[in-house]
């Protein structure tokens, strides 16, 4: 009876804290300490939720969901954060909070927070897929470089430890039993080569990696907007229910599916649009931007980012052919 | 605008007096004389400039600083060293401009073009290959000899100049090199836009083992072949170039590009 009601009590809160706004980790500079909290969105699955902004020193370069689940056989963790001490304080974390040891690790994408708190995990399999391994063999070292610069002290003894084994993904879709629980994969791309979704079936929590930010500007460093409007279309059709973006707050249903969609659309027609006008990168950088873009978290330089990364692929195709 | 070095109070004090007294007598030499801190007047404050004054503008060069008339633009901070997009604009009001010059303090190699616009708009964007966070320099040479020098800072974690580009580093440069696409565009009522660019590896000599190789002289010509402006560019503009020239008004007869690299290898394209 008790235990029923300690569950009442739970499925409550969780429900209360899935609509409030995701609370603030205590992060302490000075310790170097992310103060990394668990919360529960469903029995025996967590969630870790990073700062929703811009890698900064004051935020301990935090801006990752990342996630873990008891599997009656083992604990599945979802990404490893930005680093070393990251991966360690996490793995700390997941031990205070289940008694099942940690089985496995899951890469969702090539980017650096996604792998970098390996080090943590030096003794449990690694999965990613095969575009995904391939991605961090090549990026790797530029990664480790750039995020020493950004975050400073937070990334000491950060080194890269690869995936070691491959997630099979060449069926695009299927099923994948990891101890009692059972997750529907989907393997997509668009974010950045390889986007690997993971559904656990039981309790309907998606893990939608890069492919969906809620309240925040999309990174785009590999980014292929066509493609990435594909991919949001097709879990639409999936019918989202509890999602755990990467990047900004865990959200119920396609909120941050069409924010996402919103953005890229409009990316997409207005690049075009002042490519096929003329216009240089600087005018772009300066045109109007809709209010609602403006308002979430890390426009001031994600935006910037995503102009040049992607502006001149569309002034290439405003150009034509090269000839000689 | 980040400032390099904050003048001590003594000096700012020292600086207005002077200014002070010299405006009062409003005589033709106050430049000469105005530099009395040892930015020579920068807004930037950068150790970098009276260096770069005496070897790009000449030793006696006459320098007026007019963020006003001369607007430089960039992104407040390189996200992609290799390809910092810049844009000049000279205002009308300063009459025909001989020349433009950009000039980065911080790079290895500072001269980034110049640019002669002739028949053109006193206008140039380009993107360029950044070292390290610093300030640009368009300086803006008119018909009476003067410099005219407008500046802006950009910020970046570095490394721009002595990386590879990418057709380098993939080797795939020369089987497009002196390759052009360009078009004309309307971008406001009042200018016609060229927008051109060139394939070249623009190589800029401090990678190891590969020396400097890059587009140094490029003339847009009208359909009689008459030059309508002229580009000298350098080691720093960034790999496969894109730059955008406005006229007042279409170009008679369609427009013409040719040039040459450092290495002679020619370019010569009808682009419209």
């Amino acid at each position: 009876m008790r235990a029923r009601l300690a569950r009442r009590a739970l499925s409550c809160a969780c429900l209360a804290a899935m609509a409030a706004p995701a609370l603030a980790q205590q992060v302490d500079t000075q310790r170097l300490d992310y103060g990394l909290v668990a919360r529960a969105l469903a029995p025996q699955v967590w969630v870790v939720e990073g700062a929703n902004a811009d890698f900064s020193p004051a935020n301990g370069c935090n801006i990752i969901n990342t996630a873990f689940i008891a599997t009656g056989q083992g604990v599945l963790v979802i990404n490893t954060g930005p680093s070393r001490l990251y991966g360690e304080q996490l793995r700390a974390l997941i031990a205070r909070t289940t008694t099942e040891p940690v089985a496995q690790v899951v890469h969702l994408n090539l980017h650096p927070d996604y792998f970098l708190g390996n080090q943590a995990f030096a003794d449990v399999p690694r999965l990613a897929t095969e575009s995904t391994r391939a991605g961090i063999q090549a990026e790797a070292a530029s990664y480790e470089t750039n995020l020493y610069r950004l975050c400073g002290d937070w990334m000491k003894g950060t080194e890269t430890l690869h995936p070691d084994k491959t997630f099979d993904a060449a069926a695009r879709h299927g099923r994948w039993r990891v101890g009692t629980r059972e997750f529907e994969w989907w393997a997509l791309q668009g974010h950045t080569a390889s986007d690997l979704v993971l559904l656990d079936r039981v309790s309907g929590v998606a893990f939608v990696g890069g492919l969906v930010f809620a309240d925040r500007i999309p990174t785009t460093p590999h980014a292929d907007v066509p493609a990435w409007l594909a991919s949001l279309e097709q879990l639409r059709k999936i019918g989202l229910k509890t999602v755990v973006p990467s990047h900004g707050p865990v959200h119920a249903g396609d909120r941050g599916l069409e924010q996402t969609q919103r953005y890229l659309q409009w990316l997409d027609s207005s690049f075009s649009a002042w490519a096929e006008q003329g216009l240089e990168m600087n005018e772009a950088l300066r045109a109007a931007v809709p209010a609602e873009f403006q308002a979430w978290a890390a426009f001031d330089t994600e935006y910037l980012r995503n102009l040049v990364h992607l502006y001149p692929r569309y002034e290439l195709r405003a150009l034509g052919p090269a000839r000689p | 605008m980040k400032h390099l070095r904050e003048p001590r109070p003594a000096l700012r004090l020292r600086r207005r007096v002077l200014q002070t007294a010299l405006g009062c007598l409003a005589l033709p030499f106050v430049p000469a004389l105005a530099w009395a801190d040892e930015f020579e007047g920068d807004p930037l404050k950068s150790f970098a400039w009276p260096g770069m004054r005496r070897e790009f503008l000449g030793r006696d060069a006459r320098v007026t600083w007019d963020d006003r008339r001369v607007v430089v633009e960039g992104p407040r901070f390189a996200e992609d060293p290799m390809n910092v997009p810049i844009s000049v604009r000279v205002d009308a009001a300063l009459g025909p401009v001989q020349e433009i010059l950009v000039l980065v303090d911080r790079n290895p190699i500072r001269k980034v073009l110049s640019y002669e616009p002739q028949q053109a708009l006193p206008r140039i964007a380009f993107r360029f290959r950044l070292e390290q966070g610093s300030p640009v320099r368009a300086a803006v040479r008119t018909a009476d000899g003067r410099w005219h020098v407008g500046s802006a800072f950009v910020a970046s974690t570095g490394g721009g100049c002595t990386v590879s580009g990418v057709t380098r580093a993939d080797g795939s440069w020369s089987r497009t090199l002196g390759e052009v696409s360009g078009r004309m565009f309307t971008p406001t009522q009042d200018a016609t836009r060229l927008r051109v660019r060139v394939m070249h590896p623009m190589d800029t000599g401090l990678v190891a083992g590969i020396p400097a190789f890059y587009l140094s002289r490029l003339s847009l010509r009208d359909g009689q072949d008459r030059e309508l402006a002229r580009l000298a560019s350098f080691e720093p503009v960034s790999e496969n170039p894109v730059f955008s020239f406005d006229f007042a008004q279409p170009p008679e007869g369609g427009v013409f590009i040719v040039g040459n690299d450092n290495n002679g290898n020619r370019i010569r394209s009808r682009l419209q």
